[in-house]
């Protein structure tokens, strides 16, 4: 009756052998994403939201605007918090409590896929320098865990962003008016940072795991690129990887990068 | 003496358009939709399963476990992520609303889990939040004797209204906003009231019979969601 909490050595044994002879359990090819299915405004109080499904796996991320007061190295620059929340909803795996590592790290590699890009315009987000700045709120959560999270909300991120609209502004009591939206999209750049994660499975680089791959999956690197421009990077897991094989990882992901751009790419005008 | 005019132009006894789809959360054992005009709630089951850790299980019955959580941009005065004393408190009156119908007597040691997020909040959330879970646990096979279905009465001055949308529940006018969300199984029997406002006790009847007629419309959509994904 318990679910079952890792992938068993025996499928582990039989996906290597499989990744081997360079098949798939569901047939696709080592660089094929799963089908890629993005709904937008799926939460009608959010500045921008979307829904995202690869294959199975399905994730929602919202955007919400606030105010806050700048950092004091960057006062003339707006801020931006990314939050992830694994939900038990989402998985026989997750469980109620406070953050544990996974989301944590799936939080941070969204935001410096985002930050480093320099995909968010900061500076015309300050509304009165060193006191009043906007903050972008990039809230993700997880409603259906098949594997490839991490990519899922990305892809999230980027798209909720770009769907977004600016909140009203009452500039003279200094408050945001909820609920009303300007036609004004959030300051972005014209490069769209996506992040995209190989992992390695025995001898194999595969993309876009399911979960069972992802158990077995002794190590995973994380790229954010934009027009084969890298601005972030995260390896993963506890496996080493010879020069050779990064660069291969490296040619891969550029590659990919470009495939699952044209994917997504009408949901991002 | 029907005077005051609902803002979206619903009769006073009308629910807003109601939605509900089964099986929308593949890994869970059983999962729902349910939404009341703006206001969306997602529900999944896990279980039953062995309750951890060992001191929290009760060899004498199974226990349901349920969890409330708004999503952070379902409001638009965004809320920071992760459990509040209020949605504590939600998470244990919807514990209250639906074990009555659930038959987990025999389930000794076991848990089963019930994970509600809102996706978009337009008032009621608790009500299509406990609409879900129980489509959820029926979906999951949970044995039950009956459905609960949930709604929200409303005071506005003197007036009841059915099925409270987030604008009529910050009525300012006259005696203001009265907000009643209730519980009922399809038997009749009521599993939850909670009351915020002001109501007299005569009124307060009228207000539990009419949610009573409301339930029976939100058991035939539940129903039809349910027979729906049984026949595929």
């Amino acid at each position: 009756m318990d679910k079952v909490q890792t992938t068993s050595n025996m499928t582990g044994e039989r996906i290597r052998k499989y990744l081997s002879e360079g098949k798939r359990f569901d047939g696709r090819k080592m660089e094929e994403f799963r089908d890629i299915i993005i709904e937008t405004g799926i939460s009608k109080n959010a500045e921008g939201s979307v829904r995202v499904k690869i294959g199975k796996t399905e994730v929602f991320v919202g955007i919400k605007m606030g105010i806050g007061v700048p950092y004091p190295d960057s006062p003339d620059k707006g801020n931006m918090m990314v939050t992830a929340e694994l939900l038990p909803l989402s998985s026989p795996r997750f469980e109620t409590g406070p953050p544990k590592f996974p989301s944590i790290e799936l939080a941070r590699v969204i935001d410096r896929g985002i930050r480093e890009s320099k995909f968010i315009d900061f500076e015309k987000l300050c509304i009165k320098e060193g006191e009043k700045v906007w903050t972008v709120f990039i809230d993700i959560y997880s409603i259906n865990d098949d594997g490839n999270l991490l990519d899922a909300a990305g892809i999230g991120a980027i798209t909720a962003l770009k769907n977004a609209k600016m909140p009203k502004y009452d500039e003279e009591n200094e408050k945001i008016l909820y609920g009303e939206l300007t036609n004004e999209s959030i300051p972005l750049s014209k490069e769209i940072p996506i992040s995209i994660t190989a992992h390695k499975i025995g001898d194999n680089l595969i993309i876009d795991p399911t979960r069972e791959e992802e158990d077995i999956s002794k190590t995973r690197v994380t790229i954010g690129s934009a027009d084969g421009i890298i601005s972030s990077m995260q390896k993963g897991e506890l496996k080493e990887l010879s020069i050779e094989e990064f660069n291969k990882v490296l040619d891969l992901i550029t590659k990919v990068e470009r495939d699952v751009f044209k994917k997504i790419e009408k949901f991002l005008k | 003496m029907t005077t005051y005019k609902r803002p979206d132009g619903r009769k006073h006894d009308e629910i807003r358009e109601m939605k509900a789809k089964v099986g929308v959360i593949p890994n869970a054992d059983g999962s729902a939709m349910f939404s009341f005009g703006d206001t969306i709630a997602i529900a999944a089951v896990y279980g039953p399963k062995k309750m951890h850790p060992q001191h929290l299980q009760n060899p004498e019955k199974g226990t349901l476990r349920c969890v409330y959580n708004m999503m952070s941009f379902s409001v638009t005065d965004r809320i920071r992520p992760g459990p509040s004393r209020r949605s504590t408190e939600i998470s244990k009156i919807i514990e209250w609303a639906l074990e009555p119908v659930l038959m987990i007597d025999k389930y000794s040691n076991m848990v089963i889990d019930v994970h509600i997020s809102i996706i978009q909040a337009n008032a009621s959330t608790r009500c299509a939040g406990i609409n879900a879970a129980t489509m959820a646990l029926a979906h999951a096979g949970i044995p039950m004797k009956d459905l609960v279905s949930s709604v929200s009465i409303g005071k506005l001055d003197k007036e009841l209204v059915v099925d409270l949308n987030k604008e009529e529940e910050d009525f300012k006018e006259g005696e203001g906003s009265t907000d009643i969300p209730i519980t009922f199984t399809n038997q009749g029997k009521m599993t939850h009231i909670q009351l915020d406002g002001k109501i007299k006790s005569k009124q307060l009847k009228e207000a539990v019979e009419l949610a009573r007629i409301s339930c029976k419309k939100i058991y035939e959509v539940q129903k039809k969601a349910l027979k729906e994904i049984g026949e595929k």
